[in-house]
Parts: C-alpha cells; sequence; structure tokens
C-alpha cells in the first residue's frame, strides 16, 4: 500500500503560483483542475477527510501529469511524485476491488510490457497500412469498432516502417569515417581517445512508430564520433505505469533496462523521447530505498542524456544541407519541467543553415498529448490543442519541432484538424536534423 | 441554484468543496456548503436574494490568495467564485483609465494596459494569479508602495451588489468627486463583508520610460534601515525599497541562483523608474548614501533584465521560505518608516525568546514587514509558541506606533487585534455601517467585524 508523504504535502503552501501555468485550470478554472486543488484533495485523502473514490480518482487522472506547475512552485513541491503516489494509492484500492478496466490493462500490462507484442503490433500496423486494409476498415466503419478516441488519433500515423526493414538494423553502428577521421587529425597522437560508446535507448512506441528517427539518432551520434550501440533486451521505460499508478510494473521495466545497459558497456545512454528520458532519470529516485538497485540506478542515471543534451556536449555537427523553412518549437514537458532541457534544442535548430526560427507563444505549456491522455481524457486534451494550434497559426511556420513521439503525433492531430496540413507539418527535431547532415 | 447559473456553476460534490475550503492562509480550513459561479451581474444579483432570504453566508472569492482567511467560510453557505468576471472592459486612453471584470488577473491587466504605453502601479506579490477584485477587497499593497501607493490610490469607481440583490454604482471616471459619502473607498478594504464587487475602473498612469534597481548588502540590519531613512530624507522617493533578511537571502538564493552573498544581514533592493537621466541621477545618489551609510556592497543592475530578475527573486521570497519548513506563516505588520530596525531587532528577540524560526522580510520604504514563521503545523507545542510570539510582535508593532496589518488585512487572522487598533468606539461604529450594507449578516460573517471576536487568531483553528 502506497501512501502520501505527508512532507511533500505540506510543502505546498497554497500560494497559487502554479495556477496559471495549468493547462487543466486554464480550461476550467476551477479549483480541483489545478495543482493547488489537486495536492489539496491529496491532503484530504492522507487526512481521511476524503476517501479514494471514483471523484477523486477523475480528477487525479485529469491531470496531464506535464508538470509545468513544478517548473512555477517557488517552494519547490515535487508535485510529479506527489502524483504519481495519488494514482498508485487509487490503482492499489481498485486492485483490491478487483476491479481494472479492461482497456487498461490491456494497453499497459498486456502490451507496453511485453516487447516482442510491441514489435508484434507493429508489424500488423504495417501490414494494415501497407495493403491499404486502414483505409477499408475507416471507409467499412470498423474503425468504429475501437473506441472513438484511438480512432481519432490513429488518423495522425504515419506508416510505419516494414518487418524486413526493421530485420536490416545493426546492433552496433561504428563512427562516421568522416568525423572520426577529422578527428584524429585534430587530436594529438597522445590523448587520441577511442570513440565513445553511447547506447540508444530506442523505447517501446518510439521504436514501432518512428523506427526511422531511432535510425536517425544513430546516424546522428556516428556523425558526431560516436559508437552507437542497440542495447539488446532492453524493453519500456515504464513512464506510462508510474504516471498510471502501476509503480511496481515500472519498477519491474525499470530493472530490465539497468541490466541490459549495463550488459551493453557503454559510457552514456541517449533517448530521444523527452516523457522516456524523464522517466529512465528518475530511476534513481524510484530504487533510492532498495539496496540492491540504488547505486545501479544512479549510475545508469547517471549516463542518461536526452538527445538534444548529448549533442550539445559533443564536438559541434556541422549541417550542409540547408532548411529553407520557419520553423518554431514546441517543448516536450518531460523534457523542459521535467529534465529541464530547454535551449539544447533551441539552439541545435537555430545552428541549421536556412532555418527562421520563431518562438511559440507559451512552447512550454503542455500540448495535451500527455502519455496517453489523450485518449483517456480526450475531450479535455482536444480544447488544449485547439488553443495550441491556434498559437502556432500565430507563428506562421512551416515545420514545428518536437522531441517526443506522443508530442509528435498529437501535433500531427492537431494540424490535421486545424486544416493546416497544406502548410505546416510536425518533425521531430532528429529527423529534421539529420536531413540538415 | 442551478435554475439562476445553470449546472455547471454549481458545484456540490465533496472533491470540490473540499477544493474550495482553503486560501494561501496556512491551518484553516473549513468546508463550504456549495460554490457558486456566476457569469454576469444579474446572476449574481439573484444569487444573492436568494441567500438573504434564507440567510445563507456568502463568501466572495477571487484567487483565494490573501494570506488571513478571507475566503474561509467558516460558517459554511456559498463560496461565490468570481473568477468568470475576466474580462477587461475598457481601456480608456483619453481619461486614463481602465474598467474591468474583479476576476481579471492582476498581472493579465498590468499586460494589457502596459501593451498600450500606461501603467497600474499595484503590484502584489501574488499579482501572477491574484485576481483585481480580491486586490481591491484587501486593499492590496505591493512593492511600489512607496512611490506610488497601493490600491485604493486606484480604485475610481465601482459597481456592487448589496445583500438585497440591488446593484449599485460609486464613483466613476471622475478624478475629483466629493459627492457624498465616499462608497468607493469604504468597499476598498471591506474584504467582502459588505457587498460584492462586480466591476471596477481604475486610474492609469503614463508608464515610466526607465527604470534601474539597485542592489545593497549590509552588515547589520541597522544600517539598512538608516540607509532607507537616509534615502528619503534627501528627498529622494524610489520606486521600490525592499529588503530582506539573511535567512530569506538564503533560501531566494538556492531557489533562484542569484549567487547572493551569505554571510551579510540584510539586502536592500532599490528600484527607480521615470525620465532616464533622473533615474540615473536617483541611482547614483542612492549608491552615494549606501556607501557613506556603512553598506559593505553596492551593485547597480547592469541591464533591466538583471534588474527584473532581482525583483522577480523577490517577489518569490516567501514562497522560496516555504523550502525550509513544512508550515509557513506569513505574518504582516507594519511601523512607521522611523522604527523600522527596532521593529526588525524586536522580531530577533522575540524569535529567540519563544526559540522560534522566524525570517523577515518586507517593504522597507513603507516600514511594512513580513516577519515569516517557519514551523511545522502538526507540533502543537511549537504551534503554540508561535502564537504566542506573534503576539508580542504585534503588540510591540502597536507600541512603536505601528498597525497590525499593513495590507493582507484582518479577516480572521486578525480580529483579535481590530479593537486595540481602532477602539470600541471604531469598532461599534464598523458594525453599524456592516448593518447598513448588510442587515441580516450573511457576506463573509467571522470576518473583520466579527461580532464575538474568537481567541488565538493567527494561526490556531477556531
Ligand atoms: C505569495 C503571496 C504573496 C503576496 N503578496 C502580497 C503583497 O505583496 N501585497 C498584498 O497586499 N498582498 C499580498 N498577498 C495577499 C493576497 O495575494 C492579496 O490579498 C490579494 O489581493 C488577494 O487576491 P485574491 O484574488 O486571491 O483574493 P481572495 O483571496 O480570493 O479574496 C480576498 C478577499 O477579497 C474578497 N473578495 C474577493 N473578490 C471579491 C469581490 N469581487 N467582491 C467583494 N469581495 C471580494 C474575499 O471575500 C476575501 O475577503 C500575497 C499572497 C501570497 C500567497
Ligand atoms: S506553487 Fe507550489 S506551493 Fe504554491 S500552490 Fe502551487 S504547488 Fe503549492
Ligand atoms: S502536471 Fe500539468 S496538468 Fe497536472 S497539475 Fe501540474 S500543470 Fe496542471
Amino acid at each position: 500500500m502506497s501512501s502520501f508523504d505527508m512532507n511533500e504535502l505540506l510543502n505546498c503552501m497554497h500560494c497559487g503560483f502554479c495556477l496559471p501555468s495549468c493547462p487543466t485550470f486554464q480550461q476550467t478554472g476551477l479549483e480541483t483542475y489545478s495543482p493547488r486543488g489537486r495536492i489539496a484533495l491529496m491532503k484530504g485523502v492522507a487526512e481521511g477527510t476524503l476517501p479514494v473514490d471514483a471523484e477523486f480518482e477523475q480528477n487525479m487522472y485529469a491531470c496531464l501529469g506535464c508538470r509545468a506547475c513544478e517548473t512555477a512552485c517557488p517552494a519547490g513541491v515535487q508535485y510529479g511524485a506527489l502524483i504519481e503516489d495519488a494514482r498508485e494509492l487509487i490503482e492499489d484500492r481498485k486492485k483490491a476491488r478487483k476491479r481494472t478496466s479492461f482497456a487498461r490493462s490491456a494497453t499497459l500490462k498486456h502490451l507496453f510490457m511485453h516487447p516482442q507484442r510491441i514489435r508484434w503490433g507493429g508489424h500488423v500496423l504495417w501490414a494494415m497500412q501497407a495493403s491499404g486494409l486502414q483505409k477499408f476498415a475507416e471507409q467499412t466503419g470498423l474503425m468504429k469498432v475501437l473506441p472513438r478516441e484511438m480512432a481519432q488519433m490513429q488518423a495522425a500515423v504515419d506508416t510505419v516502417a516494414s518487418p524486413a526493414k526493421r530485420k536490416r538494423r545493426q546492433e552496433v553502428v561504428g563512427p562516421d569515417s568522416t568525423s572520426r577521421r577529422r578527428k584524429e587529425l585534430d587530436a594529438p597522437a597522445a590523448n587520441r581517445k577511442p570513440a565513445m560508446r553511447v547506447g540508444t535507448f530506442t523505447g517501446c512506441i518510439m521504436d514501432v512508430m518512428f523506427y526511422d528517427t531511432n535510425q536517425a539518432t544513430a546516424r546522428l551520434l556516428a556523425k558526431a564520433g560516436c559508437t552507437v550501440v542497440f542495447a539488446r533486451h532492453q524493453v519500456c521505460c515504464g513512464a506510462l505505469h508510474a504516471h498510471s499508478g502501476e509503480k511496481a510494473d515500472a519498477m519491474e521495466l525499470a530493472k530490465q533496462n539497468i541490466v541490459a545497459f549495463e550488459q551493453a558497456d557503454v559510457e552514456l545512454i541517449v533517448n530521444n523521447a523527452g516523457g522516456c528520458g524523464a522517466a529512465l532519470k528518475e530511476y534513481a529516485h524510484w530504487f533510492k530505498d532498495d539496496p540492491d538497485w540504488a547505486d545501479r540506478s544512479r549510475q545508469f542515471v547517471s549516463k542518461m542524456r536526452d538527445i538534444s543534451e548529448l549533442l550539445a556536449e559533443l564536438p559541434p555537427l556541422s549541417f550542409t544541407k540547408p532548411v529553407e523553412a520557419r520553423v518554431t518549437y514546441q517543448d516536450s514537458c518531460h523534457l523542459a519541467h521535467g529534465q529541464g532541457v530547454r535551449n539544447q534544442p533551441r539552439e541545435l535548430i537555430r545552428s541549421i543553415p536556412g532555418v527562421d526560427y520563431v518562438e511559440l507563444q507559451n512552447a512550454d505549456s503542455c500540448c495535451g498529448s500527455a502519455g496517453i491522455y489523450n485518449i483517456t481524457n480526450y475531450d479535455m486534451s482536444m480544447r488544449i490543442l485547439d488553443e495550441k494550434m491556434q498559437q502556432v497559426a500565430n507563428t506562421k511556420a512551416n515545420l514545428v519541432v518536437t522531441t517526443n513521439p506522443g508530442c509528435l503525433l498529437q501535433m500531427k492531430k492537431g494540424i490535421l484538424d486545424a486544416g493546416l496540413s497544406e502548410r505546416v507539418q510536425a518533425v521531430h527535431i532528429v529527423d529534421l536534423l539529420n536531413q540538415a547532415l | 441554484m442551478t435554475e439562476i447559473v445553470g449546472r455547471e456553476g454549481v458545484l456540490t460534490t465533496p472533491n470540490s468543496l473540499y477544493a474550495y475550503s482553503f486560501d494561501a492562509t496556512p491551518i484553516l480550513r473549513a468546508n463550504p456548503d456549495v460554490v457558486v459561479i456566476p457569469r454576469t451581474t444579474e446572476q449574481l444579483a439573484q444569487v444573492l436574494r436568494l441567500a438573504d432570504a434564507h440567510k445563507i453566508p456568502v463568501i466572495p472569492r477571487g484567487s483565494g490568495t490573501n494570506l488571513a482567511g478571507g475566503t474561509i467560510p467558516v460558517e459554511g453557505g456559498i463560496v461565490l467564485n468570481m473568477t468568470r468576471f475576466n474580462q477587461i472592459y475598457e481601456i480608456d486612453e483619453k481619461n486614463l483609465t481602465v474598467t474591468v471584470g474583479p476576476g481579471v488577473i492582476t498581472a493579465d491587466l498590468h499586460k494589457a494596459v502596459e501593451a498600450a504605453g500606461l501603467f497600474y502601479p499595484p503590484d502584489p506579490g501574488s499579482q501572477r494569479i491574484s485576481t483585481i477584485g480580491g486586490n481591491v477587497a484587501q486593499c492590496a499593497g505591493g512593492m511600489r508602495g512607496l512611490k506610488y501607493g497601493v490600491t485604493k490610490d486606484y480604485v475610481l469607481g465601482l459597481e456592487y451588489v448589496l445583500p438585497s440583490g440591488q446593484v449599485l454604482r460609486a464613483g466613476g471616471k471622475n478624478y475629483k468627486d466629493v459627492a457624498g459619502y465616499d462608497l468607493t473607498r469604504l468597499l476598498v478594504g471591506s474584504e467582502g463583508t459588505l457587498a460584492v464587487i462586480t466591476e471596477l475602473t481604475l486610474k492609469l498612469l503614463p508608464l515610466p520610460e526607465t527604470k534601474r534597481t539597485l542592489v545593497v548588502f549590509c552588515e547589520q540590519m541597522v544600517d539598512a534601515a538608516r540607509i532607507v531613512e537616509r534615502t528619503v530624507a534627501d528627498k529622494i522617493i524610489p520606486a521600490t525599497m525592499e529588503f530582506l533578511d539573511q535567512a530569506t537571502m538564503r533560501v531566494v538564493d538556492e531557489f533562484s541562483h542569484l549567487g547572493l552573498p551569505r554571510d551579510v544581514a540584510a539586502m536592500l533592493l532599490i528600484e527607480q523608474d521615470g525620465p532616464e537621466q533622473q533615474v540615473a541621477r536617483d541611482i547614483d545618489r542612492i549608491a552615494q548614501i549606501a556607501r557613506k551609510e556603512g553598506a559593505v556592497d553596492v551593485q547597480v543592475a547592469k541591464t533591466p533584465e538583471e534588474g527584473a530578475k532581482l525583483m522577480a527573486a523577490r517577489r518569490s521570497a516567501l514562497a522560496a521560505l516555504s523550502r525550509l519548513r513544512p508550515t509557513t506563516i506569513l505574518e504582516d505588520a507594519t511601523v512607521p518608516r522611523a522604527r523600522l530596525a527596532d521593529m526588525v531587532e524586536a522580531v530577533d528577540r522575540i524569535a529567540d525568546k519563544y526559540q522560534v524560526q522566524i525570517c523577515t522580510f518586507g517593504h522597507a520604504g513603507d516600514g511594512n514587514l513580513h516577519p515569516t514563521c517557519l514551523t511545522d503545523e502538526r507540533d502543537r507545542e511549537e504551534i503554540n509558541r508561535v502564537e504566542q510570539a506573534f503576539e508580542e510582535i504585534f503588540q510591540t508593532a502597536l507600541e512603536l506606533g505601528g498597525t497590525i496589518t499593513g495590507e493582507h488585512g484582518v479577516g480572521m487572522a486578525k480580529l483579535k487585534y481590530l479593537p486595540q487598533r481602532v477602539g470600541e468606539g471604531g469598532m461599534e461604529l464598523m458594525q453599524a455601517i456592516k448593518r447598513a450594507f448588510d442587515p441580516n449578516g450573511i457576506m463573509n460573517p467571522g470576518k473583520v467585524v466579527a461580532r464575538s471576536a474568537r481567541q488565538r487568531i493567527v494561526v490556531n483553528q477556531p
């Protein structure tokens, strides 16, 4: 049984500074949809004044988990950890009542816990797309069998990579010879180092839906002089589980990942999904009380970098192919608020020749994607997205760059719905950089 | 009620009631019976009429950031959420006024008028989220109080609704208006105990051309106080003169990473605005005074951004303090400017005496101090000592010719001290005024002029 960290709850002094940055409060203006209100409700539960009931559950799950409130909070309240505790409490209670919803467990337990199944799902999706079945399904209304939300979101999904293509992935990619040669010429013989071994965290959905982005990540790193290792036996990061109150499952996945990258023997680990990255960097916090894993998880976290973060540490890449476009950037909440990475992606985008960079108003406010929020809380998510799209339109940009698969999908959906497809595209930062190399 | 404001405008579920059972005041909490969210003055008038007929308490609420327990529904009833009255109706550039709904966020108002080259000076530390209605009902102050005054100096007119449902107006766009009693001023600072404010006309100024910030570090509090006195005596009125004591500086620095020194006793943050040359001259002159009066270091912010960062850090002082211990109790005592150092020293002595941790910061220029106690509400014994310490702090403030609150208002927190401040005659008159507006006593009962003042008010729950 989990319970709340009373000290953390009391740390919140109800000042309300977090309210203006909370997208769900912005939409509703209601205290129950604000960080301050949610913390108060948790306090009510912790004190036994409020029950853990359907209303409490609804309020806790209406939160995007975007953690913009953490950035705004001067008292340093660790809201992210609190909301995870709240959801864990809810799920534990439900388990006690043996009434887990089927759809949730179907996705969280039976899909995300098993990498083979995700890959298999990817193959099915590819087959459907490749054979035109998806279109058929749409036209015949087969799509309606899926919940409305899923059906709505799938419109934004691109064609996924074929199984054959997946099979061709090299497990280790050597440093790019051209950059290697240049580096060797630059470095005095004495302190010439072997190329840094960097492991890539491929992610579960990321590797299915954005396989090419993962490949591009490897290419960028190789260009930057690294040996890139696709570590075997890695699994989903566990973020979705942790955010949905399934902490035990999340920790199980974390252990597998720690082992996988220990075996891969890498100096650093890179990820290209803001949401996964934030969870991966939290492993040390998850295992802080576990003597067997505390040290190993700390090691793991100390090696973890977001791709933008790592590229900023490495010798700068030289982009040679100009991208003539007006470009704007939508922060990934978990990259900006969760990991504090804000400037690096912007600098990288600006360093591409031809790019006309414009800042998006409220770029670091959540787009409404938030893991599976756009499926579980579809209506709120779409209200938030509509506002975001208005701001995107205001920038007059042709390219919206994101750093997280969920945000990328959400942006694509937003662009479709807002009828902006003609002139705006959404792209993952890695793909944009790769295109400019 | 749903007939008046629609289903969406009425909240009754346990979570909703709980979420509106508190404001920024520590420890105090009480559930309302219902939360009502009107959208129009007409709806509001009907709600009030209904409540008055049934003698149901009505507690107007902006963003709930007040620190006096002003929006706690101690006697249950209706929490009246005013946040939907959030339109800016008119920025009148000819008359230099702005007309707004009370639910407009203070910072949004700042942004809107500044975009037109105009200036609304009151800037409470909570401006990012507090509402104009809340500011007016509390007569909020802020960091620019020294030169520009506080909220009451900017309210020209208002529309308000009496518990009877009658909609009235007071004042208007006239800068001069002596037609009868000044009901506008009476409603400013009335803390929701007389009527509900539904519209405000506020006075604007031209936006000052430039501003510059200066930071002064002192080894002793008295040095800082003397620098403040000498500056004003030298006929310079800075826009802002804030001070932070050592403990506060440390915490703020941890939050804002400004690299503040760790070994000085106090820091003064001084800002001047106005025409460029004048500002430069004033800032120079203040720097000279500071050096002469024993400052250990004087730094002029090089860029406006650097200055803005320092001011933002000061704004976050209170919230950042709350990182140290679980419960933060901020109080608000004011003394005449010349007694500032005496007061700060008294606070230190009192903290020592009762063995409690008190950090002090505040508006040095106005003599308005915020002794802030870092404690843990679960420790009843410590809370008792805190209570005694604050009691002595307020006594001292009154003895020094000061007052029990400079800007946070009476609410529930200062009920006990109000008679000492205004006297028996003052209390009786205030109660008679209250009866004239609100004969059935439904408006925010238990606040300001509550008939039976409770014991142990500042921190202990009634
Ligand atoms: C971090 C922090 C910093 C602060 N800094 C300052 C500061 O520098 N200066 C300062 O003066 N205060 C400060 N405060 C206190 C507080 O923010 C102010 O009192 C503010 O004006 C309250 O606004 P609100 O919208 O939150 O009002 P609320 O807290 O919701 O309400 C305040 C009072 O106004 C009444 N009220 C609200 N709306 C109406 C209406 N439409 N009609 C009638 N009555 C109404 C309520 O009943 C209540 O009594 C600070 C608070 C915090 C948490
Ligand atoms: S900003 Fe922090 S302390 Fe203030 S209400 Fe929000 S969570 Fe609580
Ligand atoms: S995580 Fe995001 S949605 Fe949730 S309370 Fe914080 S700001 Fe609001």
